[in-house]
Protein backbone atom coordinates (compact mmCIF):
# COMPACT_ATOMS: atom_id res chain seq x y z
CA UNK A 1 0.00 0.00 0.00
CA UNK A 2 1.45 3.48 -1.10
CA UNK A 3 0.92 6.06 1.22
CA UNK A 4 2.34 9.66 0.27
CA UNK A 5 4.59 11.69 1.95
CA UNK A 6 2.97 15.24 1.52
CA UNK A 7 5.49 17.78 1.53
CA UNK A 8 5.35 21.22 3.29
CA UNK A 9 6.00 24.69 1.61
CA UNK A 10 5.93 27.36 4.21
CA UNK A 11 8.50 27.58 6.80
CA UNK A 12 7.64 30.49 9.30
CA UNK A 13 10.53 32.39 11.23
CA UNK A 14 11.37 30.62 14.94
CA UNK A 15 10.51 27.27 13.50
CA UNK A 16 13.36 25.09 12.83
CA UNK A 17 13.24 22.55 10.45
CA UNK A 18 15.25 19.93 10.72
CA UNK A 19 16.92 17.53 8.14
CA UNK A 20 19.94 16.11 6.62
CA UNK A 21 23.41 16.74 8.18
CA UNK A 22 25.58 17.63 4.94
CA UNK A 23 28.42 19.80 5.33
CA UNK A 24 26.73 21.19 8.97
CA UNK A 25 24.37 22.66 7.49
CA UNK A 26 20.31 22.28 8.01
CA UNK A 27 18.93 21.93 4.70
CA UNK A 28 15.65 23.51 3.95
CA UNK A 29 12.73 20.64 3.31
CA UNK A 30 11.95 22.30 -0.60
CA UNK A 31 15.41 21.27 -1.33
CA UNK A 32 15.00 17.96 0.01
CA UNK A 33 11.63 17.25 -1.37
CA UNK A 34 12.94 18.77 -4.85
CA UNK A 35 10.32 21.77 -4.48
CA UNK A 36 12.59 24.06 -6.06
CA UNK A 37 12.51 22.38 -8.97
CA UNK A 38 13.72 19.47 -10.83
CA UNK A 39 16.94 21.17 -11.37
CA UNK A 40 18.44 21.39 -8.02
CA UNK A 41 17.30 17.82 -7.26
CA UNK A 42 20.11 16.57 -8.67
CA UNK A 43 23.02 19.03 -7.97
CA UNK A 44 24.25 18.45 -11.47
CA UNK A 45 22.47 20.93 -13.92
CA UNK A 46 24.81 23.99 -13.36
CA UNK A 47 27.55 22.17 -15.72
CA UNK A 48 24.86 20.41 -18.21
CA UNK A 49 22.97 24.09 -18.48
CA UNK A 50 23.90 24.93 -22.03
CA UNK A 51 27.57 22.98 -22.69
CA UNK A 52 27.75 19.01 -23.37
CA UNK A 53 27.87 16.47 -21.25
CA UNK A 54 31.22 15.98 -19.54
CA UNK A 55 32.25 12.46 -18.37
CA UNK A 56 33.71 14.32 -15.20
CA UNK A 57 29.88 15.38 -14.77
CA UNK A 58 28.32 12.49 -15.61
CA UNK A 59 30.48 10.00 -13.29
CA UNK A 60 30.68 12.79 -9.80
CA UNK A 61 27.52 11.40 -7.94
CA UNK A 62 29.25 13.09 -4.73
CA UNK A 63 25.95 14.79 -4.36
CA UNK A 64 23.67 11.92 -4.14
CA UNK A 65 26.16 10.15 -2.30
CA UNK A 66 26.32 12.60 0.58
CA UNK A 67 22.75 12.66 0.35
CA UNK A 68 22.43 9.13 1.51
CA UNK A 69 25.99 9.65 3.99
CA UNK A 70 24.12 12.20 5.89
CA UNK A 71 20.66 9.68 6.26
CA UNK A 72 22.84 6.94 7.61
CA UNK A 73 25.05 8.78 10.04
CA UNK A 74 22.12 10.88 11.52
CA UNK A 75 18.77 10.85 9.77
CA UNK A 76 15.71 13.20 10.84
CA UNK A 77 12.71 10.51 10.75
CA UNK A 78 14.55 8.12 13.61
CA UNK A 79 14.81 11.10 15.58
CA UNK A 80 11.57 11.59 16.11
CA UNK A 81 11.26 8.38 18.19
CA UNK A 82 14.23 8.50 19.95
CA UNK A 83 13.73 9.07 23.46
CA UNK A 84 17.04 10.49 25.29
CA UNK A 85 18.44 8.20 28.44
CA UNK A 86 18.07 10.73 31.04
CA UNK A 87 21.31 11.63 32.24
CA UNK A 88 22.09 9.50 35.85
CA UNK A 89 22.54 12.03 38.86
CA UNK A 90 22.83 9.67 41.58
CA UNK A 91 26.64 8.61 40.66
CA UNK A 92 28.25 9.48 44.14
CA UNK A 93 27.98 8.49 47.37
CA UNK A 94 26.22 11.61 48.79
CA UNK A 95 23.51 11.20 45.70
CA UNK A 96 23.27 7.75 46.06
CA UNK A 97 21.53 6.88 48.98
CA UNK A 98 18.78 9.85 48.38
CA UNK A 99 18.10 8.25 44.91
CA UNK A 100 17.55 4.99 47.12
CA UNK A 101 15.38 6.58 49.09
CA UNK A 102 13.42 8.04 46.45
CA UNK A 103 12.71 4.51 44.47
CA UNK A 104 11.60 2.61 47.75
CA UNK A 105 9.16 5.97 47.96
CA UNK A 106 8.40 5.74 44.82
CA UNK A 107 7.60 2.10 44.14
CA UNK A 108 6.32 1.06 47.93
CA UNK A 109 4.51 4.01 49.15
CA UNK A 110 3.41 5.51 46.05
CA UNK A 111 2.55 3.40 43.70
CA UNK A 112 0.14 1.26 46.21
CA UNK A 113 -1.73 4.54 46.93
CA UNK A 114 -1.94 5.17 43.48
CA UNK A 115 -2.77 1.60 42.55
CA UNK A 116 -5.31 1.93 45.08
CA UNK A 117 -6.39 5.34 44.09
CA UNK A 118 -6.95 3.92 40.43
CA UNK A 119 -8.82 0.82 41.09
CA UNK A 120 -11.61 2.98 43.45
CA UNK A 121 -11.80 5.06 41.02
CA UNK A 122 -13.00 2.53 38.34
CA UNK A 123 -14.89 0.37 40.60
CA UNK A 124 -16.90 4.12 40.80
CA UNK A 125 -16.76 4.49 37.47
CA UNK A 126 -18.09 1.23 36.29
CA UNK A 127 -19.85 0.70 38.78
CA UNK A 128 -22.29 4.00 37.42
CA UNK A 129 -21.67 3.90 33.62
CA UNK A 130 -23.08 0.57 32.81
CA UNK A 131 -26.03 0.55 35.18
CA UNK A 132 -26.80 4.29 33.84
CA UNK A 133 -26.07 3.27 30.13
CA UNK A 134 -29.02 0.80 30.07
CA UNK A 135 -31.15 2.85 32.87
CA UNK A 136 -31.05 5.68 31.08
CA UNK A 137 -31.76 4.47 27.58
CA UNK A 138 -34.36 6.34 26.49
CA UNK A 139 -33.38 9.62 28.07
CA UNK A 140 -30.79 10.56 25.70
CA UNK A 141 -29.43 14.11 26.66
CA UNK A 142 -29.34 13.15 30.82
CA UNK A 143 -27.50 10.24 29.60
CA UNK A 144 -25.17 11.47 27.57
CA UNK A 145 -24.27 14.66 30.52
CA UNK A 146 -23.93 12.18 32.20
CA UNK A 147 -21.72 9.94 30.45
CA UNK A 148 -19.83 12.76 29.79
CA UNK A 149 -19.61 13.83 33.64
CA UNK A 150 -18.38 10.49 34.25
CA UNK A 151 -15.45 10.09 31.65
CA UNK A 152 -14.30 13.32 32.86
CA UNK A 153 -14.71 12.04 36.32
CA UNK A 154 -12.26 8.84 35.48
CA UNK A 155 -9.67 10.89 33.75
CA UNK A 156 -9.09 13.02 36.61
CA UNK A 157 -8.59 9.79 38.79
CA UNK A 158 -5.99 8.58 36.04
CA UNK A 159 -4.18 12.04 36.13
CA UNK A 160 -4.20 11.74 39.85
CA UNK A 161 -2.66 8.40 39.74
CA UNK A 162 0.24 9.96 38.44
CA UNK A 163 0.21 12.89 39.89
CA UNK A 164 0.03 15.16 37.07
CA UNK A 165 0.75 18.31 37.11
CA UNK A 166 -1.01 20.40 34.45
CA UNK A 167 -1.28 23.74 33.33
CA UNK A 168 -3.84 24.23 30.74
CA UNK A 169 -3.21 28.18 28.74
CA UNK A 170 -6.25 29.57 26.72
CA UNK A 171 -9.55 28.79 26.82
CA UNK A 172 -11.70 25.97 27.83
CA UNK A 173 -13.02 24.15 24.32
CA UNK A 174 -17.38 24.27 24.29
CA UNK A 175 -19.21 22.01 22.42
CA UNK A 176 -20.65 23.70 18.48
CA UNK A 177 -21.10 22.37 15.45
CA UNK A 178 -18.79 22.55 12.73
CA UNK A 179 -15.42 22.83 14.69
CA UNK A 180 -12.50 20.28 15.07
CA UNK A 181 -9.58 20.23 17.57
CA UNK A 182 -6.14 18.84 16.65
CA UNK A 183 -3.24 18.14 18.55
CA UNK A 184 -0.13 16.79 18.56
CA UNK A 185 0.41 13.13 20.29
CA UNK A 186 3.44 11.36 22.02
CA UNK A 187 1.03 9.19 24.06
CA UNK A 188 -2.80 7.79 24.78
CA UNK A 189 -2.15 9.73 27.56
CA UNK A 190 -2.59 13.09 25.94
CA UNK A 191 -5.83 12.27 24.85
CA UNK A 192 -6.77 11.54 28.88
CA UNK A 193 -5.22 14.63 29.78
CA UNK A 194 -7.79 16.42 27.16
CA UNK A 195 -10.28 14.00 28.41
CA UNK A 196 -10.22 15.10 31.93
CA UNK A 197 -11.26 18.99 30.71
CA UNK A 198 -13.28 17.84 27.50
CA UNK A 199 -14.92 15.26 27.19
CA UNK A 200 -14.11 14.82 23.36
CA UNK A 201 -15.15 12.14 20.68
CA UNK A 202 -11.70 11.04 19.54
CA UNK A 203 -10.94 9.29 16.36
CA UNK A 204 -8.25 6.55 17.21
CA UNK A 205 -6.76 3.31 16.20
CA UNK A 206 -8.34 0.49 17.93
CA UNK A 207 -6.00 -1.44 20.18
CA UNK A 208 -6.29 -5.34 21.40
CA UNK A 209 -6.94 -6.12 24.65
CA UNK A 210 -8.31 -4.27 27.83
CA UNK A 211 -8.00 -0.69 25.89
CA UNK A 212 -9.68 -2.48 23.17
CA UNK A 213 -12.80 -3.42 25.43
CA UNK A 214 -12.93 -0.15 27.21
CA UNK A 215 -12.65 1.69 23.22
CA UNK A 216 -15.55 -0.32 22.52
CA UNK A 217 -17.88 -0.01 25.38
CA UNK A 218 -17.19 3.36 27.25
CA UNK A 219 -15.42 5.22 24.30
CA UNK A 220 -18.31 4.63 21.79
CA UNK A 221 -20.94 6.34 24.23
CA UNK A 222 -19.01 9.62 23.35
CA UNK A 223 -18.85 9.07 19.88
CA UNK A 224 -15.53 7.98 18.99
CA UNK A 225 -14.57 7.17 15.62
CA UNK A 226 -12.53 3.87 15.06
CA UNK A 227 -9.79 3.46 12.04
CA UNK A 228 -7.78 0.32 10.64
CA UNK A 229 -4.52 1.69 9.52
CA UNK A 230 -4.49 -1.91 7.35
CA UNK A 231 -7.53 -1.38 5.28
CA UNK A 232 -7.09 0.17 2.36
CA UNK A 233 -10.59 2.00 2.26
CA UNK A 234 -10.59 2.56 5.52
CA UNK A 235 -10.19 6.69 4.73
CA UNK A 236 -13.04 7.35 2.91
CA UNK A 237 -15.27 5.53 5.34
CA UNK A 238 -13.47 7.46 8.30
CA UNK A 239 -13.66 10.71 6.16
CA UNK A 240 -17.64 10.29 5.74
CA UNK A 241 -18.15 9.19 9.69
CA UNK A 242 -15.72 12.55 10.66
CA UNK A 243 -17.99 14.72 8.50
CA UNK A 244 -21.62 13.31 10.28
CA UNK A 245 -20.38 13.53 13.42
CA UNK A 246 -18.93 17.43 13.02
CA UNK A 247 -22.33 18.41 11.53
CA UNK A 248 -24.69 17.21 14.32
CA UNK A 249 -24.92 19.72 17.32
CA UNK A 250 -25.56 16.91 20.02
CA UNK A 251 -22.47 15.31 19.72
CA UNK A 252 -19.41 15.93 21.42
CA UNK A 253 -16.07 18.09 20.24
CA UNK A 254 -14.24 16.33 17.88
CA UNK A 255 -10.35 15.64 18.87
CA UNK A 256 -8.17 14.58 16.67
CA UNK A 257 -4.64 13.97 16.54
CA UNK A 258 -3.21 14.59 12.85
CA UNK A 259 0.29 13.24 13.31
CA UNK A 260 -1.38 9.76 13.08
CA UNK A 261 1.59 8.03 15.14
CA UNK A 262 3.14 9.07 18.87
CA UNK A 263 6.02 11.13 18.42
CA UNK A 264 8.75 12.08 21.41
CA UNK A 265 7.61 15.38 21.85
CA UNK A 266 10.64 16.68 20.59
CA UNK A 267 9.33 16.96 16.48
CA UNK A 268 6.18 17.14 14.90
CA UNK A 269 5.61 14.93 11.54
CA UNK A 270 3.63 16.08 8.87
CA UNK A 271 -0.08 16.52 9.69
CA UNK A 272 -2.63 14.28 7.80
CA UNK A 273 -5.00 16.39 5.55
CA UNK A 274 -8.14 14.26 6.40
CA UNK A 275 -8.84 16.79 9.78
CA UNK A 276 -8.91 19.61 7.17
CA UNK A 277 -10.65 18.75 4.74
CA UNK A 278 -13.77 18.79 6.50
CA UNK A 279 -14.93 22.08 5.65
CA UNK A 280 -14.85 23.42 9.17
CA UNK A 281 -12.86 25.56 11.97
CA UNK A 282 -10.05 23.61 13.46
CA UNK A 283 -9.23 24.54 16.63
CA UNK A 284 -5.51 23.80 17.25
CA UNK A 285 -4.38 21.93 20.78
CA UNK A 286 -0.39 22.23 21.43
CA UNK A 287 1.17 19.53 23.94
CA UNK A 288 4.31 19.67 25.68
CA UNK A 289 5.86 17.33 28.10
CA UNK A 290 7.84 18.44 30.94
CA UNK A 291 10.88 15.49 31.04
CA UNK A 292 11.83 16.52 34.06
CA UNK A 293 10.89 13.78 36.42
CA UNK A 294 9.45 11.06 33.36
CA UNK A 295 10.10 10.97 29.84
CA UNK A 296 6.23 10.78 28.93
CA UNK A 297 6.80 8.96 24.80
CA UNK A 298 4.99 6.32 24.45
CA UNK A 299 6.66 4.06 21.78
CA UNK A 300 4.31 1.81 20.85
CA UNK A 301 6.49 -0.52 19.19
CA UNK A 302 8.86 -1.14 22.57
CA UNK A 303 6.17 -1.14 25.14
CA UNK A 304 2.86 -2.14 25.87
CA UNK A 305 0.24 0.74 27.30
CA UNK A 306 0.17 -1.60 30.68
CA UNK A 307 3.88 -0.82 31.01
CA UNK A 308 3.59 2.43 29.83
CA UNK A 309 1.29 3.29 32.75
CA UNK A 310 3.29 1.41 35.20
CA UNK A 311 6.37 3.42 34.69
CA UNK A 312 4.23 6.63 34.95
CA UNK A 313 2.66 5.64 38.09
CA UNK A 314 6.12 4.65 39.60
CA UNK A 315 7.71 8.05 38.76
CA UNK A 316 7.18 11.21 40.97
CA UNK A 317 5.03 13.01 38.31
CA UNK A 318 4.24 13.96 35.16
CA UNK A 319 4.73 17.82 34.42
CA UNK A 320 2.54 18.98 31.27
CA UNK A 321 1.44 22.14 29.67
CA UNK A 322 -1.43 22.48 27.37
CA UNK A 323 -1.63 25.37 24.85
CA UNK A 324 -5.59 25.96 23.23
CA UNK A 325 -4.71 28.40 20.48
CA UNK A 326 -6.87 30.50 18.61
CA UNK A 327 -8.76 28.34 15.85
CA UNK A 328 -8.08 28.47 12.39
CA UNK A 329 -10.05 28.38 9.21
CA UNK A 330 -9.30 27.71 5.39
CA UNK A 331 -7.80 30.77 3.99
CA UNK A 332 -9.15 31.55 0.18
CA UNK A 333 -7.02 30.08 -1.78
CA UNK A 334 -5.14 27.85 0.96
CA UNK A 335 -5.57 24.00 0.18
CA UNK A 336 -6.31 21.56 3.04
CA UNK A 337 -2.21 20.73 3.08
CA UNK A 338 -0.79 24.24 3.41
CA UNK A 339 -3.46 24.64 5.75
CA UNK A 340 -2.44 21.71 7.81
CA UNK A 341 0.86 22.71 7.88
CA UNK A 342 -0.04 26.11 8.56
CA UNK A 343 -1.67 24.46 11.48
CA UNK A 344 1.09 22.40 12.54
CA UNK A 345 3.50 25.50 12.23
CA UNK A 346 1.33 27.07 14.75
CA UNK A 347 1.16 24.14 17.38
CA UNK A 348 5.21 23.08 16.91
CA UNK A 349 5.96 27.40 17.38
CA UNK A 350 3.55 27.34 20.55
CA UNK A 351 5.13 24.08 22.30
CA UNK A 352 8.77 24.47 20.86
CA UNK A 353 9.24 21.54 19.02
CA UNK A 354 10.70 20.89 15.89
CA UNK A 355 8.88 20.06 12.47
CA UNK A 356 10.17 17.31 10.01
CA UNK A 357 8.53 16.97 6.51
CA UNK A 358 8.22 12.94 7.24
CA UNK A 359 4.63 11.45 7.55
CA UNK A 360 4.34 9.19 10.52
CA UNK A 361 3.14 6.18 8.33
CA UNK A 362 6.57 5.49 7.36
CA UNK A 363 7.05 3.60 10.55
CA UNK A 364 4.93 1.30 8.90
CA UNK A 365 5.46 1.45 5.45
CA UNK A 366 8.45 2.56 3.01
CA UNK A 367 8.11 6.11 1.61
CA UNK A 368 6.60 6.37 -1.96
CA UNK A 369 8.63 6.68 -5.01
CA UNK A 370 7.57 9.83 -5.76
CA UNK A 371 10.58 11.79 -3.77
CA UNK A 372 13.15 9.29 -5.62
CA UNK A 373 11.13 10.04 -8.75
CA UNK A 374 11.62 13.95 -8.75
CA UNK A 375 15.07 13.15 -8.22
CA UNK A 376 15.87 11.04 -10.92
CA UNK A 377 13.22 12.92 -12.87
CA UNK A 378 15.81 16.23 -12.23
CA UNK A 379 19.00 14.60 -12.99
CA UNK A 380 17.29 12.57 -16.61
CA UNK A 381 16.31 16.05 -17.21
CA UNK A 382 19.52 17.41 -16.69
CA UNK A 383 20.84 14.94 -18.99
CA UNK A 384 18.32 15.72 -21.69
CA UNK A 385 18.96 19.27 -21.87
CA UNK A 386 22.81 18.48 -22.53
CA UNK A 387 22.09 15.73 -25.26
CA UNK A 388 19.87 18.69 -26.87
CA UNK A 389 22.64 21.26 -26.68
CA UNK A 390 25.02 18.98 -28.07
CA UNK A 391 22.97 18.15 -30.94
CA UNK A 392 23.27 22.12 -31.76
CA UNK A 393 26.70 22.44 -32.17
CA UNK A 394 26.70 19.92 -34.26
CA UNK B 1 26.13 9.89 25.94
CA UNK B 2 24.20 6.74 26.31
CA UNK B 3 25.20 3.65 27.71
CA UNK B 4 26.42 1.94 24.09
CA UNK B 5 29.59 4.35 24.91
CA UNK B 6 30.98 2.59 27.58
CA UNK B 7 31.66 -1.04 25.26
CA UNK B 8 34.33 0.60 23.43
CA UNK B 9 37.43 1.03 25.68
CA UNK B 10 40.28 3.02 25.37
CA UNK B 11 41.84 0.28 23.22
CA UNK B 12 39.11 -0.39 21.22
CA UNK B 13 38.82 3.46 20.15
CA UNK B 14 42.35 3.40 19.17
CA UNK B 15 41.97 0.56 17.16
CA UNK B 16 39.56 2.01 15.27
CA UNK B 17 41.02 5.26 15.05
CA UNK B 18 43.64 3.78 13.39
CA UNK B 19 41.26 0.72 11.27
CA UNK B 20 39.46 4.23 9.30
CA UNK B 21 42.97 5.87 9.12
CA UNK B 22 41.86 8.91 11.98
CA UNK B 23 39.98 10.43 9.43
CA UNK B 24 37.20 10.48 12.47
CA UNK B 25 38.15 11.56 16.35
CA UNK B 26 37.87 9.43 19.41
CA UNK B 27 34.18 11.72 20.24
CA UNK B 28 33.37 11.04 16.50
CA UNK B 29 33.57 7.55 16.63
CA UNK B 30 31.70 7.20 19.82
CA UNK B 31 28.90 9.40 18.65
CA UNK B 32 28.81 6.35 15.17
CA UNK B 33 29.21 3.99 17.12
CA UNK B 34 25.94 5.04 19.33
CA UNK B 35 24.41 5.33 15.43
CA UNK B 36 25.25 1.93 14.67
CA UNK B 37 23.53 0.41 18.11
CA UNK B 38 20.74 2.52 17.03
CA UNK B 39 20.00 1.22 14.04
CA UNK B 40 21.09 -2.46 14.69
CA UNK B 41 18.16 -2.66 16.59
CA UNK B 42 18.27 -6.53 16.96
CA UNK B 43 21.48 -6.38 18.46
CA UNK B 44 23.31 -8.76 15.43
CA UNK B 45 26.63 -6.62 15.71
CA UNK B 46 25.25 -5.32 11.83
CA UNK B 47 22.94 -3.56 10.14
CA UNK B 48 20.71 -5.23 8.05
CA UNK B 49 18.93 -4.26 4.43
CA UNK B 50 15.66 -4.22 6.08
CA UNK B 51 17.49 -1.32 8.91
CA UNK B 52 18.62 0.28 6.45
CA UNK B 53 16.00 0.62 4.17
CA UNK B 54 13.89 1.86 7.57
CA UNK B 55 15.29 4.91 7.05
CA UNK B 56 13.24 7.69 4.62
CA UNK B 57 15.52 9.87 3.98
CA UNK B 58 17.71 6.93 2.51
CA UNK B 59 15.43 4.94 0.92
CA UNK B 60 14.42 7.64 -1.27
CA UNK B 61 18.12 8.16 -2.35
CA UNK B 62 18.96 6.41 -5.91
CA UNK B 63 21.88 4.78 -4.91
CA UNK B 64 20.38 3.33 -2.23
CA UNK B 65 20.02 -0.29 -3.19
CA UNK B 66 23.69 0.23 -4.71
CA UNK B 67 24.56 1.40 -1.23
CA UNK B 68 23.10 -1.35 0.91
CA UNK B 69 24.98 -3.86 -1.04
CA UNK B 70 28.62 -2.26 0.48
CA UNK B 71 27.17 -1.68 3.82
CA UNK B 72 24.97 -4.51 5.01
CA UNK B 73 26.22 -6.55 7.34
CA UNK B 74 28.89 -4.79 7.98
CA UNK B 75 30.41 -4.95 11.34
CA UNK B 76 31.04 -1.34 13.09
CA UNK B 77 34.91 -1.43 12.32
CA UNK B 78 34.18 -1.78 8.23
CA UNK B 79 31.06 0.17 8.97
CA UNK B 80 33.19 3.23 9.43
CA UNK B 81 35.95 2.14 7.58
CA UNK B 82 33.71 2.58 4.56
CA UNK B 83 32.04 5.87 6.27
CA UNK B 84 35.60 7.83 6.54
CA UNK B 85 34.98 8.90 3.38
CA UNK B 86 32.31 11.32 4.67
CA UNK B 87 34.44 12.81 7.02
CA UNK B 88 35.41 16.35 6.57
CA UNK B 89 39.28 14.78 6.97
CA UNK B 90 39.07 12.68 4.00
CA UNK B 91 41.29 13.84 1.04
CA UNK B 92 39.96 14.17 -2.43
CA UNK B 93 41.89 10.83 -3.23
CA UNK B 94 39.53 9.60 -0.35
CA UNK B 95 36.29 10.19 -2.06
CA UNK B 96 37.49 9.34 -5.12
CA UNK B 97 38.49 5.73 -3.95
CA UNK B 98 34.91 5.51 -2.73
CA UNK B 99 33.24 6.61 -5.47
CA UNK B 100 35.04 4.01 -7.52
CA UNK B 101 33.90 1.55 -5.18
CA UNK B 102 30.40 2.46 -5.79
CA UNK B 103 30.65 2.06 -9.79
CA UNK B 104 32.98 -0.87 -9.21
CA UNK B 105 30.32 -3.34 -8.12
CA UNK B 106 32.16 -6.75 -8.96
CA UNK B 107 35.69 -5.02 -6.90
CA UNK B 108 37.76 -5.99 -10.56
CA UNK B 109 39.27 -2.47 -10.62
CA UNK B 110 37.82 -2.03 -13.53
CA UNK B 111 34.85 0.06 -14.44
CA UNK B 112 33.06 -0.50 -17.68
CA UNK B 113 30.75 1.33 -19.39
CA UNK B 114 27.74 -0.79 -18.69
CA UNK B 115 28.70 -0.42 -15.16
CA UNK B 116 28.71 3.21 -15.76
CA UNK B 117 25.08 2.87 -17.61
CA UNK B 118 23.73 0.76 -14.43
CA UNK B 119 24.72 4.04 -11.79
CA UNK B 120 22.88 6.17 -14.73
CA UNK B 121 19.96 3.65 -14.90
CA UNK B 122 19.68 4.25 -11.18
CA UNK B 123 20.11 8.36 -11.24
CA UNK B 124 17.57 8.64 -13.85
CA UNK B 125 15.16 5.74 -13.27
CA UNK B 126 11.96 5.66 -16.31
CA UNK B 127 12.77 9.06 -16.91
CA UNK B 128 15.31 8.13 -19.85
CA UNK B 129 15.36 5.89 -22.63
CA UNK B 130 18.46 2.96 -22.51
CA UNK B 131 19.10 4.51 -25.98
CA UNK B 132 19.56 8.37 -24.74
CA UNK B 133 22.10 7.00 -21.48
CA UNK B 134 23.75 4.87 -24.03
CA UNK B 135 24.26 7.93 -26.20
CA UNK B 136 25.28 10.59 -23.53
CA UNK B 137 27.62 7.90 -22.42
CA UNK B 138 29.48 7.29 -25.37
CA UNK B 139 29.48 11.51 -26.16
CA UNK B 140 31.07 12.18 -23.06
CA UNK B 141 33.56 8.96 -22.91
CA UNK B 142 35.06 10.24 -26.07
CA UNK B 143 34.94 13.36 -25.43
CA UNK B 144 37.30 12.24 -22.59
CA UNK B 145 39.42 10.17 -24.87
CA UNK B 146 38.13 6.82 -24.39
CA UNK B 147 35.84 4.44 -26.15
CA UNK B 148 32.73 2.65 -25.28
CA UNK B 149 34.65 -0.31 -25.08
CA UNK B 150 37.39 0.81 -22.58
CA UNK B 151 37.56 0.06 -18.53
CA UNK B 152 38.35 2.87 -16.40
CA UNK B 153 40.41 2.17 -13.10
CA UNK B 154 40.99 4.44 -10.13
CA UNK B 155 43.42 5.83 -12.64
CA UNK B 156 41.70 6.81 -14.74
CA UNK B 157 38.91 8.39 -12.49
CA UNK B 158 41.50 10.17 -10.82
CA UNK B 159 42.50 11.71 -13.99
CA UNK B 160 38.95 12.72 -14.74
CA UNK B 161 37.39 14.02 -11.75
CA UNK B 162 40.28 14.91 -10.04
CA UNK B 163 39.51 18.52 -10.08
CA UNK B 164 35.95 18.45 -9.29
CA UNK B 165 34.47 19.47 -6.34
CA UNK B 166 33.44 16.65 -4.50
CA UNK B 167 32.25 17.81 -1.33
CA UNK B 168 30.65 14.96 0.52
CA UNK B 169 31.35 16.34 3.85
CA UNK B 170 28.84 14.61 6.53
CA UNK B 171 29.34 16.33 9.85
CA UNK B 172 28.75 13.10 12.53
CA UNK B 173 26.59 14.78 15.57
CA UNK B 174 28.63 14.98 19.08
CA UNK B 175 27.41 15.54 21.65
Amino acid sequence: MQWEVEGGEEEEEGVEVEMGRSRGEVIREDDFLGGHGPEEAAGLADAFRDEKMQLRDLLDISQVLSEAGSAIIDDSFTRCFKSNAPEPWNWNIYLFPLWVMGVIIRYFILFPLRVILLAGGWIIFLGLFFPLHVALKNHDNARRQVERGLVEFICSVFVCSWTGIIKYHGPRPSPRPKQVFVANHTSMIDFIILEQMTAFAVIMQKHPGWVGFLQTTVLESLGCIWFNRTEAKDRQIVAQKLKKHIEDPDSNPLLIFPEGTCVNNEYTVIFKKGAFELDCMVCPIAIKYNKIFVDAFWNSKKQSFTMHLMRLMTSWAVVCDVWYLEPQTLRPGETPIEFSERVRTLIAKRAGIKKVPWDGYLKYYRPSPKITDKKQQGFAEAVVRGLEASKQTQ
Amino acid sequence: MGNSSSLLTQYDLEHLQNHCNHLYSQREIIALYERFCQLDRAGKGFISADEFMGMPEFAVNPLCQRLLKMLEGLNFKEFIALLSAFSARATNDDKLKFIFKVYDTDGNGKVTSSDMLQVLRDLSGSFLTDEQRKSVLKQALEQAGYTVDSALTLQDFKKVLGKADLTMDVEVPVD
